[in-house]
C-alpha cells in the first residue's frame, strides 16, 4: 500500500529517530511510504492551550495537504487524536461547513501506527527482534481518544527476544498534559513520580509508549533520578531487527 | 481556613500537595469509591444506556427550561407549597432568613447542600442572628471545627480521627465526658447532640437533587437519615435548588436514581431516598417552600457549549478518578465545586477574572468524561474555557504568552518558516543544556526534568537526504 | 423578591436563543434503551431481593404466612428488648406480635416515638436489582417519622410486592404522596472512610419477607 507519513512537528525536531523507524518498518512490511514535505504541525499546542483561531489555520493547512492522501499514518495518539477528534469542534467553532464535511472526511483516513499495523494491514508480528525487558505506558489519547486498545500490547508481544512486562495503574496520566507540564509544573511533578514509581516496580529497562510527548516527560524524570531506566517509542522498538 | 483573596491553582496546588496527611487520606478516599464505583458499573450491562438517557433528558431539560421551572412551580403549589425565586445567594438567603424570621425561629437545621455552600447560607443566617445546625457528620465536624470541605461527597476526608476526637471532646462531649476515637463512639456522640436538634427546631433547610416539573416532586438522596429528619420533623420546610436541578417527568427519575448511587458511593442504592410534593397533610412539615436559585447559571446556560455543565448530578465520580484531584485535594480549588466540574463550573459561576487558572487544572486526561453518568465531556468544556481566558488575555497588549504563541503558529504556516525556525532551535542550543539554567516558561519543566539533547539532523533532513541516495540515518 | 421571577425567566429565554422556537421539548430525543424489568422468574426476583437487602447489614427472614409472621415478629422484639412497639396503622391484625406493648401510631408525638424502642410497618413496593423497599405515606408504610425516630425498624413485605427494578418501582407508588426509599441501615462513611452503621436514621433494619 502507499502510506503517507505524519510525522508531527514534535518527533520530525525533536525525536527523528521514531520517523526514521516508522519508515524502515513499513518499507519492511512491503509498503510504500511518502512524506508530502509541506506538513508543519496539526494545532494540537494552540488548541488545547485556548488558541483555536491559530489552531484552524493550522486545520485548514493539514487539510490541504493531505488532501490526496488515502492513508495517513502518525506515530503518535495525541495527534492522530487531535485530528480526529478535535479537528470537527475546530471546523464547528469556525462556523465553517466544508471545512467540516473535509475534516470529517480526513479523520477515516489517519491512523496512529499501531491501528494502522493491526487493523489496516492486518499484522501482530512485524518481524522484530529486540531482547530487553519493556513495560509500556498506554498514554491517554491512545487510551480514551483514539480507544486503541491493546494493539500495542499484541504488536510488542510478537517481538521476539522481548520481555514485556505489565505496568502497574498503566491508566493512570503520566502528568504531561502539554502546556499543564509548565503551567502547573508541581502536580505535574507529582504525577510523574508516581508514574515513574510504577515503570521502576517492573525492573524493565526501557518504557515505551505510542506518544514521544509523553516519553519526553517521563524520560526526562527517569534520566534526572538517575535511575538507569529509558524511554524508546514503539515504532523504534517494531523497526528493531537482528 | 478561608481566604478572602485567590492564590491561582498553582499556587494552591503547590501548597496543598506538601499536606502529606491530606495525600494520604485523599488518596486512600478516591482509590477506594473508586473500586467500589467501578464493580456495581460493571455489575450492569445497560450502563452506557442509562448514560445516554441521562445526558439526553439533561439536554431536553436545558434547553427548555423555562417551561420545565413554569411547570415545577405550578405543580408545587397545586401541591400546597411555595415557589420563591432568587436571583442570587442574597435573594436566597434573605428569603430564607425572613421565613425562619416570619416563624420566630432562631435556629435552623440543615441537610447538607452544596448549593447553601455556594451562596454561603450559614453566614448569612449568623449575620441575621440565626444559628444553622449543619447535621451531616461531616459537615458537622467542618463547622464544629471551623474548617472548610475538601471533597463533594465526603467533606471531613482529609481529617483524621484523633482530629475528630479532639474536636468533639471541645465542642460536644459533656463536662468529664471523655473521648474515644473509634468511629463508632464518635458517631454516637454527633448521633445525641442531634438527635436534640431533630426534635426541636421548628425549621428545616434542604438543597435537591431532582425537583420533577410533572408533579412537584423533591428528591433528596442520602446516607445518614438527617435528610429524613430534616424533611420531616420540622413543621417548616424550606428546599433551596438550583434551577439546573429540574426534571420533566416522575418517570425520568428512574434513569437518575439508577444512575447516581452507582457513581457516587459505588453502591447499587444510598442508604435513604426523599421523595415529597408540597404538604400532606398528617405527615411531616405544614409549610413548604421551594427556593429556585439561579446565582449565575443562566450565564452557564447562554454559552451553548458550555451548557452541558449544568448536566451535573453532583455524583463526585469525576473527583474521584481524577489523578490532578487526589494529589490537591478540594481547598486548591478555592471554591465550593472542587475538581474536574469545579474546574468548569466555577469559572462560569464566578467569572474567569476570578477563577482563570481553573479552566489549565488539568492535563486533559480524559478520565473524568469516562466516567461522568450524564457524559459531561470536561476536556472540551475546558479547552473552551481556555478559549475565553485567551480571548481575554488578547485584550491586554503584548502578552507574552499570545505573543509567543502568535510567533509558534507564524513560524508553523509555511514550510519555509518552519523549517528556518527548526534550524533555530537547533542552534540555539537552548534545549541542549538540560539542566536548570533555561529561562521561563522552560524552567519549569527543568525544575524536575531533564530535557533532551535537541538532534543534530531533523526526519525531513533525513528524508531528503535519503532521496538523495545518501544512505540511511 | 419582586421582579425577580420575571428577570431569572427572561435571562433564561435570553440564554436559550440558540433553541429554535418551533421546538418542542419532546423534538429532542431520548433513547431508552436500558433494561426496564428483569427478565427472571419470580423465585429468583425474591431470592435477589434477600441477598441484596442483607448485603447492607439488615436481618431477612422468609415467612410463609401471617402466623409464622407474628412469630418471627415477636423473636425479634425479644432479642432486641423492645417493650414497646410503634404500629402503621393499617398494619393488619394478625401480624401484630404478642408480648410487646402495641402502640397505634393515633398522632404519637416525636417524642413519643422516639421513646418507643422499635416500629412495625409494612411498605408499598421493594426493588429486588437494588434490595431497596419503599415506603409510601400511607396506613400500611405509616407517615415518615413512624419509621425514622425509633431505633430499630421490623418492615413486613409481600412476595408480589417486590418489583426487578427502580423502574418498575416508580411505575407502582403513587407520585404526589411522600415516597421513602430505604436500601439498608443508616450509615455514614465519613471518619476516615469507616463505614459506621447508623447516626440518624434506625439502626438495626429487620425485613419479613412473607411469601
Amino acid at each position: 500500500m502507499r502510506i503517507s507519513l505524519f510525522i508531527t512537528c514534535f518527533n520530525d525536531t525533536l525525536f527523528p529517530r521514531t520517523g526514521q523507524a516508522t519508515v524502515e518498518l513499513l518499507e519492511r512490511l512491503g509498503h510504500e511510504v511518502t512524506f508530502p514535505e509541506e506538513q508543519t504541525c496539526c494545532g494540537q499546542m494552540h488548541f488545547n492551550t485556548g488558541y483555536s483561531d491559530e489552531a484552524a489555520a493550522l486545520v485548514r493547512r493539514f487539510v490541504r495537504v493531505f488532501a490526496d492522501e488515502e492513508i495517513i499514518v502518525c506515530p503518535s495518539g495525541s495527534c492522530a487524536g487531535m485530528v480526529r477528534d478535535a479537528y470537527p469542534r475546530v471546523a464547528e467553532q469556525a462556523g465553517d461547513d466544508q471545512l467540516a464535511n473535509e475534516v470529517a472526511a480526513l479523520g477515516s483516513r489517519v491512523f496512529e501506527l499501531s491501528e494502522l499495523l493491526v487493523d489496516k494491514l492486518e499484522v501482530e508480528d512485524v518481524g522484530a527482534y529486540y531482547p530487553h525487558r519493556v513495560t509500556y505506558h498506554p498514554t491517554c489519547h491512545s487510551l480514551r481518544l483514539l480507544r486503541v486498545g491493546d494493539k500495542p500490547l499484541r504488536l510488542l508481544r510478537a517481538v521476539r527476544g522481548i520481555d514485556l512486562v505489565e505496568l502497574e495503574e498503566s491508566r493512570e496520566c503520566c502528568g504531561f498534559g502539554g502546556t499543564f507540564a509548565v503551567k502547573n509544573p508541581d502536580v505535574s511533578t507529582a504525577m510523574l513520580a508516581d508514574k515513574i514509581r510504577h515503570v521502576l516496580d517492573t525492573r524493565a529497562e526501557v518504557c515505551s509508549a505510542a506518544d514521544n510527548s509523553c516519553l519526553m516527560h517521563i524520560g526526562g524524570g527517569l534520566a534526572r533520578l538517575r535511575t538507569g531506566t529509558r524511554t524508546v517509542h514503539l515504532a523504534e522498538i517494531l523497526a528493531a531487527t537482528e | 481556613m478561608s481566604r478572602t483573596e485567590r492564590l491561582g491553582f498553582p499556587a494552591a496546588a503547590r501548597e496543598a500537595l506538601a499536606d502529606t496527611q491530606l495525600r494520604r487520606n485523599i488518596g486512600k478516599a478516591t482509590q477506594t469509591i473508586r473500586a467500589k464505583r467501578a464493580a456495581v458499573v460493571e455489575e450492569l450491562d445497560d450502563w452506557e444506556e442509562l448514560r445516554e438517557a441521562g445526558r439526553a433528558i439533561k439536554e431536553r431539560t436545558l434547553r427548555h427550561l423555562p417551561a420545565y421551572l413554569e411547570q415545577l412551580e405550578a405543580s408545587v403549589t397545586a401541591a400546597g407549597g411555595r415557589v420563591h425565586w432568587a436571583r442570587d445567594g442574597a435573594e436566597a438567603n434573605a428569603i430564607v432568613a425572613g421565613i425562619a424570621e416570619a416563624h420566630d425561629s432562631r435556629e435552623i437545621i440543615k441537610v447538607k447542600s452544596l448549593a447553601s455552600d455556594e451562596i454561603k447560607f450559614n453566614e448569612a443566617m449568623a449575620a441575621r442572628g440565626i444559628s444553622a445546625w449543619e447535621t451531616d457528620l461531616a459537615e458537622l465536624i467542618i463547622q464544629l471545627g471551623d474548617d472548610e470541605q475538601s471533597h463533594i461527597l465526603v467533606p471531613a476526608i482529609h481529617r483524621n480521627r484523633a482530629e475528630i476526637r479532639e474536636l468533639f471532646q471541645r465542642t460536644l462531649a459533656a463536662e468529664g465526658e471523655q473521648v474515644t476515637d473509634e468511629p463508632a463512639a464518635l458517631a454516637e456522640l454527633a448521633r445525641k447532640h442531634l438527635r436534640r436538634k431533630f426534635l426541636s427546631v421548628p425549621v428545616g433547610v434542604s438543597g435537591a437533587n431532582f425537583c420533577v416539573a410533572e408533579t412537584g416532586t423533591i428528591c433528596v438522596v442520602e446516607s445518614e437519615g438527617n435528610g429524613r429528619m430534616c424533611t420531616t420533623l420540622p413543621r417548616v420546610l424550606v428546599t433551596i435548588a438550583g434551577i439546573e436541578k429540574v426534571l420533566p417527568t416522575w418517570g425520568d427519575l428512574e434513569v437518575f436514581l439508577a444512575l447516581l448511587p452507582r457513581s457516587s458511593t459505588g453502591e447499587r442504592m444510598n442508604p435513604y431516598t426523599s421523595l415529597w410534593s408540597g404538604v400532606t397533610e398528617g405527615d411531616g412539615p405544614e409549610e413548604f417552600h421551594l427556593v429556585l436559585l439561579d446565582n449565575g447559571r443562566s450565564d452557564v446556560l447562554a454559552d451553548d457549549f458550555a451548557r452541558q455543565t449544568l448536566n451535573c448530578i453532583r455524583c463526585s465520580a469525576c473527583l474521584n478518578v481524577c489523578p490532578v484531584y487526589e494529589r490537591t485535594g478540594g481547598h486548591a480549588y478555592e471554591s465550593v465545586y472542587p475538581g474536574p466540574i469545579g474546574a468548569i463550573l466555577t469559572p462560569q459561576l464566578v467569572g474567569l477574572d476570578e477563577a482563570g487558572t481553573l479552566p489549565y487544572a488539568s492535563s486533559l486526561c480524559g478520565a473524568c468524561y469516562e466516567v461522568c453518568p450524564v457524559k459531561i465531556d470536561i476536556p472540551s468544556v475546558l479547552v473552551h474555557l481556555r478559549g475565553k481566558v485567551v480571548a481575554k488575555k488578547r485584550e491586554k497588549r503584548l502578552d507574552p504568552e499570545v505573543a509567543a504563541l502568535k510567533t509558534a503558529a507564524f513560524a508553523f504556516s509555511t514550510r519555509g518558516r518552519y523549517e528556518r525556525a527548526q534550524k533555530l532551535s537547533r542552534g540555539q542550543k537552548v534545549l541542549g543544556r538540560g539542566r536548570g539554567s533555561v529561562p521561563p516558561p522552560l524552567s519549569a519543566w527543568t525544575g524536575a526534568r531533564d530535557l533532551p539533547e535537541v538532534p543534530t539532523q531533523t526526519f525531513r533532513e533525513w528524508w531528503r537526504g535519503r532521496a538523495n541516495g545518501h544512505g540511511g540515518g | 423578591m419582586p421582579g425577580a421571577r420575571e428577570e431569572m425567566m427572561g435571562r433564561l429565554r435570553a440564554a436559550l436563543g440558540d433553541v429554535p422556537p418551533e421546538e418542542t421539548p419532546l423534538d429532542v430525543a431520548v433513547t431508552r434503551d436500558y433494561d426496564r424489568a428483569l427478565d427472571m422468574p419470580v423465585s429468583d426476583r425474591l431470592a435477589m431481593f434477600a441477598e441484596r437487602v442483607a448485603e447492607y447489614r439488615a436481618t431477612v427472614h422468609r415467612v410463609a404466612g401471617p402466623s409464622e409472621l407474628a412469630d418471627a415478629l415477636g423473636e425479634a422484639c425479644e432479642r432486641h428488648g423492645v417493650r414497646s412497639l410503634v404500629v402503621a396503622v393499617g398494619v393488619p391484625e394478625d401480624w401484630r406480635p404478642a408480648g410487646v406493648d402495641v402502640l397505634d401510631d393515633s398522632a404519637l408525638t416525636h417524642a413519643e416515638l422516639d421513646a418507643a424502642d422499635g416500629v412495625l410497618t409494612g411498605c408499598a413496593a421493594g426493588i429486588a436489582l437494588t434490595g431497596t423497599i419503599a415506603l409510601e405515606s400511607g396506613p400500611l408504610s405509616g407517615r415518615r417519622a413512624i419509621s425514622l425516630l425509633p431505633d430499630l425498624h421490623l418492615c413486613v413485605i409481600e412476595a408480589e410486592q417486590v418489583l426487578g427494578t427502580v423502574s418498575e418501582l416508580f411505575e407502582r407508588v403513587t407520585p404526589g404522596l411522600p415516597v421513602t426509599l430505604i436500601s439498608g441501615p443508616s450509615a455514614t462513611s465519613d471518619i476516615e472512610l469507616n463505614r459506621v452503621e447508623g447516626v440518624h436514621g434506625p439502626r438495626r433494619l429487620e425485613v419479613f419477607l412473607l411469601d
